[in-house]
């Protein structure tokens, strides 16, 4: 039991402000602004906002600077902040592949119809340190194409789809509402819905380590990068009082679509199987990895052994939120006093009564514990 | 259900104008003669939307995150309401964009805003396009390299 304690208001507010002077670093520094980090630290934004599970660029780098790039605790912020808001309702769900694409490739399919688009990545860079930005200034200049890309890219799987080779993604009869986890508490089994917003909202590292374990052998994955895109997709609400779909503005996302080998049943000949990944802003390592898991998380649905702890839907789903773990793990430094004075009581008395029998010449002694 | 022209032409309306800059809304209300008096029947109002997608893009819905919306009611004093709904957490451009859409209504100041609406909407095409051509300049061809000569 967690006994609370009263006092220490003044040291509190002390810290407080130690806090901000420690934040804000040497004053000779000049200050970063929000739109600074939410211009130029994109992909932490993006970080916050998926594990804050609020999208709002501006208040996902106000988070950042408040937490001095704390990513756990500036999604903390956005989760707490999110709680004072009323909910206007839920949109229609998103149509990727509307997505004006700023990023597009397949390490499956060499030729796409769209074509394969890098974007903005860094995967074909060196890694070695540009100490031009130690300075600033000037950035190089990119020549645009002469013409755009398509205005939409089918996804890769759904071309796949159309020969019969890969497991269907068609929503259950009569297309329910998703479950809310924000909501409702989870029971188990849990339905894929509840497994996609969970690891949505999960923490990137653990998706990631957990997807990692897949393709080491803690899983059955032989998956390929069917599909990763990026760029602007519309998203719209049907308001009340209007009655018809109203476009809100653009998000920008990151999706996966993972292709696996096969499954199969009497009744559906062999097809490749799939793992999904969606994310708001760029945040391509948080989608593959959930799209890993994702497909490990199938197993039951496919008949699978589920061995291995990415495959195990409790383990995944009871572990991936890491505000609530960050909130279990540091509760350990606010005090417990009371329940650390009970233990020492017990090893005070434990250690006692052994003492009293060694001196009665006892030849037996316990285990400490019992 | 047959589409409905004035529906459509709000849709379009509305599209345009929660892509819009603030201060671009602000400028456009100032070539019909500034915010006319009105009544906010719902003040602007910050609140989330829950955002839906499908697993595997076509498949089961599910809940992908919270986005924060704000919206806003107006009425003039001939009773034309004007409504706003956009991303992001801006009251002000709330207020201003549901006057817009109010306005857009009335006989004169209507033909206005539409020509208005139409340089924003081309504006907005032109820095999607840009994108785009920019995103179309690392677009690459791969070769698959055989490996050996059998």
């Amino acid at each position: 039991m967690y006994v609370a304690v009263k006092g220490g208001e003044a040291a509190i507010l002390a810290t407080h402000e130690l806090l901000a002077e420690t934040r804000r670093g040497d004053p000779a520094v000049p200050e970063i602004a929000p739109a600074q980090i939410r211009e130029q630290m994109g992909l932490a934004v993006a970080r916050v906002m998926n594990e804050g599970s609020l999208y709002d660029p501006d208040l996902a780098a106000l988070a950042l600077k408040q937490a001095q790039g704390d990513t756990i605790e500036a999604a903390f912020l956005l989760r707490a902040y999110r709680t004072t808001l009323p909910r206007f309702g839920a949109s229609l769900p998103l149509d990727t592949g509307a997505m004006a694409i700023r990023r597009r490739i397949s390490a499956a399919y060499k030729d796409l119809p769209g074509g394969q688009v890098l974007g903005p990545t860094y995967d074909y860079t060196h890694r070695l340190f540009d100490f031009a930005l130690e300075e600033g200034g000037e950035t190089p200049a990119l020549t645009p194409a002469p013409a755009p890309l398509a205005e939409t890219m089918p996804r890769v799987p759904d071309i796949l789809g159309q020969e019969g080779l890969m497991e269907a993604e068609a929503p259950p009869e009569g297309d329910p509402a998703p479950f809310d986890l924000t909501r409702a508490s989870v029971s188990f089994p849990a339905g894929r819905d509840v497994r996609l917003q969970a690891m949505a909202r999960g923490d990137e590292g653990f998706m990631l380590g957990l997807g990692y374990s897949t393709q080491r052998g803690y899983g059955n994955a032989h998956p390929f990068a069917g599909e990763i895109r990026l760029g602007e997709v519309a998203v719209s609400f049907v308001p009340e009082e209007l009655g018809f779909a109203v476009d809100l503005g653009d998000l920008t996302l990151s999706e996966c679509q993972m292709i696996n080998q096969f499954a199969g049943s009497k009744d559906i000949p062999p097809q490749f199987t799939r793992g999904y990944g969606l994310a708001f802003g760029h945040a391509e390592r948080k989608v593959m990895s959930m799209a890993l898991v994702d497909r490990a998380l199938k197993a039951r649905d496919l008949g699978e052994a589920a061995d291995y702890p990415a495959q195990q839907e409790e383990f995944v789903l009871y572990h991936a939120d890491n505000v609530e773990a960050a909130g279990f793990v540091e509760h350990l430094k606010l005090p417990h006093y009371v329940d650390f004075q009970g233990e020492l009581e017990l090893i005070r008395r434990i250690r006692a009564e052994r003492e009293a029998r060694l001196a009665k010449g006892q030849d037996h002694l316990p285990e400490a514990a019992e | 259900m047959e589409p409905d022209p004035l529906v459509e032409s709000r849709q379009r309306r509305l599209a345009i104008l929660a892509r819009a800059p603030r201060q671009e809304i602000e400028t456009l209300l100032e070539t019909v003669g500034g915010a006319p008096p009105h009544e906010a029947l719902k003040a602007p109002e910050t609140g989330t939307v829950i955002v839906e997608g499908r697993a595997g893009g076509t498949g089961r819905r599910f809940n992908l995150g919270e986005a924060t919306v704000t919206r806003c009611v107006v009425r003039l004093e001939d009773g034309t309401l004007g409504y706003s709904y956009a991303l992001g957490r801006d009251k002000t451009k709330a207020r201003l964009a549901a006057l817009i859409d109010a306005l857009a209504q009335d006989a004169q100041r209507g033909p206005v805003i539409a020509a208005g609406l139409a340089r924003l909407a081309l504006d907005q095409q032109a820095l999607r396009a840009l994108a785009s051509r920019k995103a179309a300049a690392t677009r690459v061809e791969f070769f698959t390299m055989v490996r050996g000569e059998g």
